[in-house]
C-alpha cells in the first residue's frame, strides 16, 4: 500500500525533494513522500557503492520509475557506509515507506555543519505547496 | 484475439517449397540445429486474417488524431510514396556504378541544398538514421573540430537545458563529454545568470532544441548563442522541434553551428513504426571538413560520391543513408516549395487555437504564445480530484484521440504536451478540445470513470509498473506446454535428414 502524505518533525530536507536523518556523526538518507508521488512507482535505484564519497547538492544515485529516471541528490556530503539492499532488490520499497524501509543509504557526514542549510519540516512543506 | 502461437496446429503449412536436391554446405556439426525453429504453423488465410484484425487494433495518423508532442505526428502525403515507388528510385541498388545513379544523387544533392537553406547553415550530410544518431554525429563533430584546434582535452563538458529531450544528454553521455544541465527560468528561457555561472573555457557546447520542449521560442537566443561564442564553444540545434520554425527563422542566424533536423518529423516521412527515419546534420563552414564520408557533391553536371575528406569523422551509417526516405522528404518540400513557412504558421497558429480553447480547463503552467506545441498540467485535477495526466491520457483514448505525450518535460508537473500540426482541421481540433474540456469535467464529476481508463479500447489499463518489471518479449512455450510439448520429431529438420 503506498503511503499517505507526510513530513516527519525529525528530518532535515533538501529542496530537491531529499530527506536526512542526522545521528550523530552519521545520517540516513531518502527521498520524500512528495518525490516517490511525483515518480510513481519505482521499478529500478541504482545506488552508489560503499565507500564511495558523495558531495551535498549533488547526485549520488537515479531511482526509475515508468514516467521518468531521476537523480537523487545528496542533502549533505560524507562517505557511503552501507546501501539498502531491499531497496535495490524491491524499489517499491520506497513508495510503501519512503522515511523507514526505503531508506536509500547511510553515510558518515564530511561536516555536520552542512546540515544547518537543510530545511526543517514546516519549510520544506512550502516548497511542496509551490511546486 | 488469440496469438498466432495459440493458433498452430503441427504439421499446417502456408505453403510447400520443392524438395531440396543441391549438395548441402558444409555447415560444421556443432552450429547446425538440432531443432526446426519453434515457428507457429498456419495456413496462409489465418496468416493473413491474423495480421490484418491486428492492423485493425492499431492506432495512426490515417486512423485518428495523433497529438503527441515533439513527435510531430503530421499526415504524410500519399504523392510521397507514389514518388519513392518509381522503380529508378526502388530499384537502385546500393553498389551501382556513379553514373547509373545520377539521378538519384542528384536528389540527394538537392535535399541537401534545400536543408542548408532551412537551417541556414554551409553545408549537409544526410546519413544519420535518427534524431538521435544526428546528435551523436554533431558531438562527435564537436570532438574532432576541438582535436583539430588542439582543445579536445581540455574542452570536457557540454551543456544541455532541463527541459532537453531524454537523447540529449544520453549522446552527451555516450559521445563521451560530461554534463551540465542549466534550469528554466519562470518564462521558460534559459536561465541566463545560470547559463553563465556554468560555461567556462572547459565548455565543448550547448544542445538546445529551439522552441523548446515547452513549446516556447527563448526569447534570450541570440545572447546564449554569444555567451558560447565568446567561450570558444559550439551550439548544436536539436531540430526535433523545427516543424514552428521552417522559413521563419533559421537555427543558423540564431548561432547554432550543428542541426540535426529529423526528416520523419518535419519532412513526412512516416514513423511510429511506419519506416525507417532520417536525421541528416547541417553544419557552419568551420565543420564542413568534419562531417562524415562520403559527402554527394556536385561538379558541373555531374553529382559524385566524395570519400576524400582527410579530415572526416568517417562514416556513420551503411551506404549513403536511407535513400526512401530522402525520396519522400524531397518530394514534400518541394510540394510546398517556396510556400514551406505556411506548412510552420499552420502549425503553430493551430497549437495556440488549441491552447487558447482548453487553457481555462487546464493549468498553463507557462502563460506564453506558443509555438508549434505546448504544455499542460493536470496539477489542479491531481489536488483536487486525485486525477492524473495518465488517467486524463488513458480516458482521451476512450474519445478516439490518441493521448498526449505526458510527464514530460520534467519542468512541469503532470505534464500534458500537445503537438496538433497543421495538418488537422479546425473540427478535429474542435472535437479534440471538447473531448479535453469533457474529461476534466468527468474529474470533478465522475472521477471513477478515469481512474478505470480506457474502457472501449481492445485492451484496458496496462500494468506499466509490471511490463517494466517483468517485460516479457518473447512467447512462453514452457508455459504452454500443450504447444511447447509437441512430438520433437515433428520438429526435426528436413535439411538435416537430408544432410
Amino acid at each position: 500500500m503506498p503511503a499517505g502524505e507526510t513530513y516527519p518533525d525529525d528530518l532535515r530536507y533538501h529542496k530537491e525533494h531529499d530527506w536526512a536523518r542526522i545521528e550523530g556523526e552519521e545520517a540516513v538518507l531518502g527521498i520524500t513522500w512528495f518525490a516517490q508521488d511525483a515518480l510513481g512507482e519505482l521499478v529500478h535505484y541504482e545506488s552508489p557503492n560503499e565507500g564511495d564519497t558523495i558531495s551535498k547538492d549533488a547526485p549520488y544515485g537515479e531511482v526509475e520509475s515508468v514516467k521518468a529516471v531521476s537523480d537523487v541528490i545528496a542533502p549533505l556530503s560524507g562517505e557511503v557506509l552501507q546501501v539498502n539492499q531491499k531497496v535495490v532488490a524491491e524499489p517499491e520499497t520506497v513508495n510503501d515507506d519512503p522515511y523507514g524501509e526505503g531508506w536509500l543509504i547511510r553515510i558518515r557526514l564530511t561536516d555536520a555543519g552542512e546540515a544547518e542549510s537543510l530545511l526543517d519540516a514546516d519549510a520544506y512543506k512550502q516548497v511542496v505547496a509551490e511546486a | 484475439m488469440k496469438l498466432i502461437f495459440e493458433k498452430s496446429q503441427a504439421g499446417r503449412r502456408a505453403g510447400e517449397l520443392p524438395r531440396y536436391e543441391l549438395p548441402s554446405a558444409g555447415v560444421p556439426e556443432e552450429l547446425r540445429r538440432r531443432e526446426a525453429p519453434r515457428l507457429p504453423e498456419i495456413a496462409e488465410p489465418e496468416i493473413v486474417r491474423h495480421f490484418t484484425e491486428l492492423s485493425s487494433r492499431n492506432f495512426g495518423i490515417d486512423t485518428g488524431f495523433y497529438p503527441l508532442g515533439s513527435c510531430t505526428m503530421k499526415y504524410n502525403p500519399r504523392v510521397n510514396e507514389r514518388l519513392a515507388m518509381l522503380p529508378g528510385f526502388r530499384d537502385l541498388h546500393p553498389h551501382q556504378e556513379e553514373d547509373a545513379i545520377q539521378g538519384a544523387l542528384e536528389l540527394m544533392w538537392r535535399l541537401q541544398e534545400a536543408l542548408i537553406e532551412v537551417s541556414g547553415l554551409h553545408a549537409c550530410s544526410l546519413q544519420p538514421a535518427a534524431g538521435s544518431q544526428g546528435e551523436l554525429t554533431g558531438l562527435m563533430l564537436m570532438r574532432a573540430y576541438f582535436a583539430d584546434r588542439g582543445e579536445a582535452d581540455r574542452r570536457d563538458t557540454i551543456i544541455t537545458a532541463d527541459t532537453a529531450h531524454g537523447t540529449n544528454p544520453a549522446s552527451v553521455t555516450m559521445a563521451g563529454y560530461k554534463l551540465a544541465k542549466v534550469d528554466t527560468d519562470a518564462r521558460g528561457n534559459i536561465n541566463l545568470d545560470h547559463l553563465r555561472e556554468l560555461v567556462d573555457e572547459r565548455t565543448a557546447g550547448l544542445m538546445l532544441t529551439n522552441p523548446s520542449t515547452l513549446g516556447l521560442f527563448d526569447e534570450h537566443i541570440e545572447e546564449i548563442a554569444g555567451i558560447f561564442h565568446k567561450a570558444g564553444a559550439l551550439l548544436y540545434y536539436d531540430g526535433a522541434n523545427l516543424n514552428a520554425v521552417c522559413g521563419i527563422s533559421r537555427p543558423g542566424d540564431m548561432g547554432f553551428d550543428i542541426v540535426h533536423i529529423n526528416l520523419h518529423k518535419t519532412f513526412s516521412q512516416p514513423h511510429g513504426g511506419g519506416g525507417p527515419g532520417g536525421g541528416p546534420i547541417v553544419v557552419r563552414d568551420r565543420l564542413e571538413p568534419f562531417l562524415p564520408v562520403p559527402a554527394v557533391v556536385q561538379e558541373g553536371e555531374r553529382f559524385r560520391l566524395d570519400y576524400d575528406r582527410p579530415k572526416s569523422i568517417g562514416k556513420v551509417r551503411g551506404f549513403t543513408g536511407p535513400f526512401g526516405v530522402f525520396v519522400r522528404s524531397y518530394a514534400y518540400i518541394r510540394s510546398y516549395g517556396p510556400r514551406l513557412r505556411e506548412m510552420s504558421e499552420t502549425a503553430v497558429l493551430n497549437a495556440n487555437y488549441l491552447l487558447a480553447r482548453l487553457r481555462e480547463v487546464y493549468d498553463l503552467p507557462y502563460d506564453r504564445l506558443c509555438m508549434h506545441e505546448f504544455v499542460l498540467s493536470a496539477r489542479t485535477l491531481k489536488r483536487e480530484h486525485g486525477i492524473s495526466a495518465l488517467d486524463v491520457a488513458k480516458r482521451l483514448m476512450d474519445y478516439g484521440f490518441h493521448p498526449p505525450t505526458i510527464y514530460f518535460p520534467l519542468v512541469v508537473a503532470e505534464a500534458l504536451m500537445i503537438e496538433p500540426t497543421e495538418t488537422e482541421a479546425k473540427e478535429t481540433l474542435d472535437a479534440f478540445a471538447e473531448a479535453m474540456i469533457a474529461i476534466a469535467r468527468e474529474a470533478r464529476e465522475d472521477p471513477e470513470v478515469l481512474r478505470d481508463a480506457p474502457h472501449n479500447r481492445p485492451v484496458r489499463r496496462l500494468d506499466e509498473v509490471k511490463a517494466a518489471k517483468r517485460a516479457i518479449v518473447k512467447y512462453g512455450f514452457e508455459e504452454h506446454l500443450d504447444l511447447g510439448d509437441e512430438p520433437a520429431q515433428s520438429r526435426q529438420l528436413e535439411t538435416q535428414r537430408g544432410a
